[in-house]
């Protein structure tokens, strides 16, 4: 029989794996102990040219009912948005930021194809959209929902909504846009953060899906302070999402019950594709308060919110990004949420897309990508066009007083029952107070088995903005996918991107015939060897923003591209054989199709 | 009242006999019942565990730990309905950075183990999961954090529990700990919140939530760490009350406090008080026969 130690000589022996196990969670604590793949050599470098472009825009934040004003900068947190199309048909992408506060304007940055922009919001008829009674911009979204060839806009505001025809797209001196959004039938109050464009019933005509925050207060003129979420993670007293058909001849019908998409969480964001393979545009939906949801299209005829695994996880969704996060050939789904650390720790949810194995969307995000800080807007972009996508994510929420934080005493509701905080009175005043302030934006690298690696530094995305909107776009037309952020009550930030020169890279133009001429949910699959990767042309996603609807793929160093099949809106397929690469391809449907 | 809905006598009696039953119960099976009880809940309404492997590895080390460990200390298993209590606890009240499974497995280990290391008088002077969470939250703040959920509005989840739990609390003898922390709790922050002009209303919220729930069921209560005595039960409890409210008004006036003590001042006025109060209570009173 072994002979046991005296009981003081037991302890000790305990206390050295007692001791170790504390020591061993400090060393975690500064990061893990065998680091994943190192941030360098990202091949590719971000640089700042927002000066030198000529954009000297700056957002300011709505102001409220002073009824709310203990948490006014909680409440007129968002506004900040950038959206791209190129409106004056020129093949340059152009930029449109909201403004949020009565009396500032919206600005419209016409790409002169030379790296600098003109503000021509004025004279398009864009600037002048943030008035008492009407609301305040909170993002736009472009798409040709008359299929004239010229891109219209919708401007969702907390407000009315408004929408403009482009009417004289390409005329010498500037375009005109003129408000159609009474005799379209959208004249309608909605406290939105988002909106989306997509032709749900594959008609070949652009529909609208608008999402609401705030239920349809006037947020001016208050009859209530009871006008926040009844709860952290389960909250459905938001607004109601809205579905309009577009019936064509310039009118819209609100068909949001008839399809059963009229979400009264809180959602911030809404991003469309075809997830499940069908040929039918779903809708994903990132809900503040709540779990995100999956409404999958039934042929057009209705949708139904699926049970997709997105149930079973309840934060704060920001952000609906889609791309193809390992190339495979799918539109995976990047959700951003809330983590501050010592305090909350929400995780941002990478989902990858497994509907045709499982019906499912399985979260993958570990590590660095799960940790964004209070994470806003995100896209997926091959920034160093090696073939695999990049992530860019904004964030930082409200930057104020650097020596005081929210933080404690948003931890002293956070946690209750709703019936504490419903109420904005009962909120502890903000003050000055930050939260979740001065964050630097990430930027994202997949190190394939070593996960994900933040390179921002090293690639020189270091503000320290709130940052809200991204979006991609490649404004200079040289195979390279440049960063713009717009950043809540700040200027925002254009990222020029510089990849490695040795890369080869394609880019798509789609034109629609059947499909709606915009091509909006039109997904490209490139095989190019071994590599395969899916991209949709973007009617609105991540948060408050819009891509540049050219689809860019990075090459790496194949030289060569076997194919690209499109999923047209319509439902027609088409393959493109060996196209040429390191340009533009503009690809027009062709007539003989049939889906 | 009406006669329908009074009991009769043997219905009374019924009552009294179970009552008296389970009075024979090991407390432990009590306690064990109610975290389980709350652990479904969380789970079913709210998909509060995040994954089941937490659930499987903090339930893992918790209850091999114990069970080396007890080998190894006293030569034999002892029973290890603690361990199970205390994993649940960790998988409900760990929330760390990106999905790691690191701190279910440290924490594990770390709260059983501080039962064989931190020891006066062969006792052990802390609550095993709130020794771990706090340290977690002191030495790991950036990757660890902690139950910070709704048990959502719904009253009959909330109400299921809190019956339970207060039953239970009755049955084990430690509803007077509940009770007094509670009353003073609600006194000593509206107190706060008045005298430094916040709305009172935050200040009481906190207690409508399941980390709160947790804590008065299972932390507070842990009868193998509170005093011996009913008044110096109020007491303590009354002592880790104040604690709190002054590590609160610490956090009110900014003062630069490690952020553990801002994000869980229940926790951390616990881990301050209780064992300076029991190791007092260990001290003065005759050293136990081994």
């Amino acid at each position: 029989m072994l002979h046991r130690p005296r009981p003081a000589i037991r302890r000790a022996i305990i206390a050295v794996p007692f001791l170790a196990a504390i020591l061993i969670a400090m060393r975690l604590d500064r990061g893990p102990i065998r680091a994943g793949a190192d941030a360098a050599h990202p091949g590719f470098v971000l640089r700042d040219e927002t000066a030198a472009s000529g954009i000297h825009f700056v957002h300011h934040r709505p102001t409220f009912d002073p009824k709310i004003a203990g948490i006014e900068p909680h409440v007129a947190a968002l506004g900040a948005s950038v959206s791209v199309a190129d409106f004056d048909g020129d093949g340059r992408p152009d930029l449109y930021f909201t403004n949020s506060r009565f009396g500032e304007s919206n600005a419209l940055y016409h790409n002169k194809g030379d790296g600098t922009f003109d503000e021509v919001a004025a004279s398009a008829g864009l600037a002048d959209l943030n008035k008492p009674g009407e609301g305040v911009s909170m993002g736009a979204v472009w798409g040709d929902f008359d299929n004239d060839g010229r891109e219209d806009v919708l401007v969702y505001r907390y407000g009315f909504l408004a929408l403009f025809r482009n009417v004289d797209g390409t005329r010498p001196g500037g375009t005109r846009f003129e408000d159609v959004t009474a005799q379209a039938g959208l004249h309608r109050w909605v406290n939105s953060n988002g909106a989306i464009w997509l032709d749900y019933d594959r008609d070949g005509l652009l529909d609208l899906y608008v999402t609401a925050y705030f239920r349809d207060v006037d947020l001016w003129h208050l009859a209530t302070t009871k006008i926040m979420h009844n709860s952290f993670e389960f909250a459905t007293n938001g607004g109601k999402n809205l579905l309009f058909h577009n019936l064509g001849g310039g009118k819209f019908e609100d068909v949001t019950d008839k399809m059963g998409v009229g979400s009264t969480r809180w959602t911030l964001a809404a991003a469309s594709a075809d997830f499940n393979g069908d040929g039918w545009p779903d809708i994903y939906l990132a809900n503040d308060y709540g779990p995100e949801e999956l409404y999958l299209n039934d042929r057009g005829r209705t949708f139904k919110l699926s049970t997709a695994g997105l149930e079973s996880e309840s934060k704060s969704g920001m952000s609906a990004t889609l791309g193809d996060a390992f190339n495979r050939g799918r539109l995976d789904a990047f959700v951003t949420n809330i983590s501050e650390r010592g305090y909350l720790f929400q995780n941002n949810n990478l989902r990858l897309n497994q509907m045709l194995e499982t019906g499912r969307f399985r979260n993958v995000a570990e590590g660095a990508i799960a940790d964004a800080g209070w994470a806003w807007g995100a896209q997926f972009g091959d920034l160093n066009n090696d073939g695999a996508n990049e992530l860019f994510v904004a964030n930082g929420f409200i930057s104020a007083d650097r020596s005081k934080s929210y933080w404690y005493a948003m931890s002293k509701i956070a946690g209750a029952n709703g019936r504490f905080f419903e109420d904005a009175a009962t909120w502890p005043a903000f003050g000055n107070a930050s939260l979740s302030g001065y964050e630097p934006s990430r930027v994202y690298i997949n190190r394939g088995l070593a996960g994900w690696v933040d390179v921002a530094k090293k690639v020189g995305a270091t503000d320290l903005y709130d940052g809200r909107a991204v979006a991609l776009a490649d404004l200079s037309n040289r195979g390279a996918v440049d960063v713009i952020v717009a950043n809540q009550n700040q200027p925002p930030v254009l990222y020029r991107d510089y990849p490695d020169s040795t890369n080869h890279w394609i880019a798509f133009r789609l034109i629609g015939t059947r499909s709606n001429r915009s091509a909006i949910g039109a997904e490209v699959v490139l095989e190019s060897g071994d590599l395969r990767q899916r991209r949709v042309v973007d009617g609105g996603s991540g948060f408050a923003s819009q891509n540049d609807r050219r689809l860019h793929f990075g090459l790496g160093s194949r030289e060569w591209v076997d194919r690209v099949v499109i999923h047209w809106p319509s439902g027609a397929q088409q393959v493109v054989q060996h196209p040429q690469i390191d340009r533009f391809i503009t690809v027009t449907e062709p007539a003989g199709l049939k889906p | 009242m009406s006669d329908a809905i009074q009991a009769t006598p043997a219905e009374r009696n019924a009552v009294a006999r179970w009552w008296e039953r389970s009075s024979r119960i090991d407390p432990r099976y009590l306690i064990a019942f109610l975290i389980t009880l709350v652990l479904v809940a969380a789970q079913l309404r709210y998909h509060m565990l995040g994954s089941y492997d937490r659930l499987v590895l903090a339930l893992g080390v918790c209850m091999a730990t114990e069970a080396l460990l007890s080998w190894f200390d006293r030569g034999k298993v002892v029973n290890l309905l603690s361990a199970y209590i205390s994993g649940i606890s960790l998988t409900l009240l760990l929330k760390p950075q990106g999905g790691a499974l690191w701190p279910f497995v440290l924490g594990g280990f770390i709260a059983i183990s501080s039962k064989y290391v931190l020891r006066y008088r062969e006792n052990h002077l802390w609550n095993p999961t709130n020794f771990a969470v706090a340290a977690l939250l002191l030495v790991a703040p950036d990757r660890v954090s902690v139950l910070s959920h709704q048990f959502g509005n719904d009253i009959t989840t909330n109400a299921v529990i809190w019956i339970f739990g207060l039953i239970i609390a009755a049955r084990v003898g430690v509803l007077h700990i509940t009770l007094t922390y509670v009353a003073s709790f609600l006194a000593l922050n509206v107190a706060r919140a008045l005298a430094l002009g916040q709305p009172v209303l935050p200040e009481i919220a906190p207690i409508t939530g399941p980390m709160y729930q947790l804590f008065i069921f299972f932390m507070i209560t842990d009868p193998r760490t509170v005093v011996r005595g009913r008044r110096k039960q109020i007491m303590v409890a009354v002592l880790i009350a104040v604690m709190e409210m002054l590590i609160r008004f610490a956090s009110d006036k900014g003062w630069p406090l490690p952020t553990a003590f801002n994000v869980a001042p229940a926790f951390l006025a616990l881990a301050l008080v209780g064992p300076v109060a029991k190791w007092i209570d260990l001290h003065r009173s005759v050293a136990p026969t081994r």
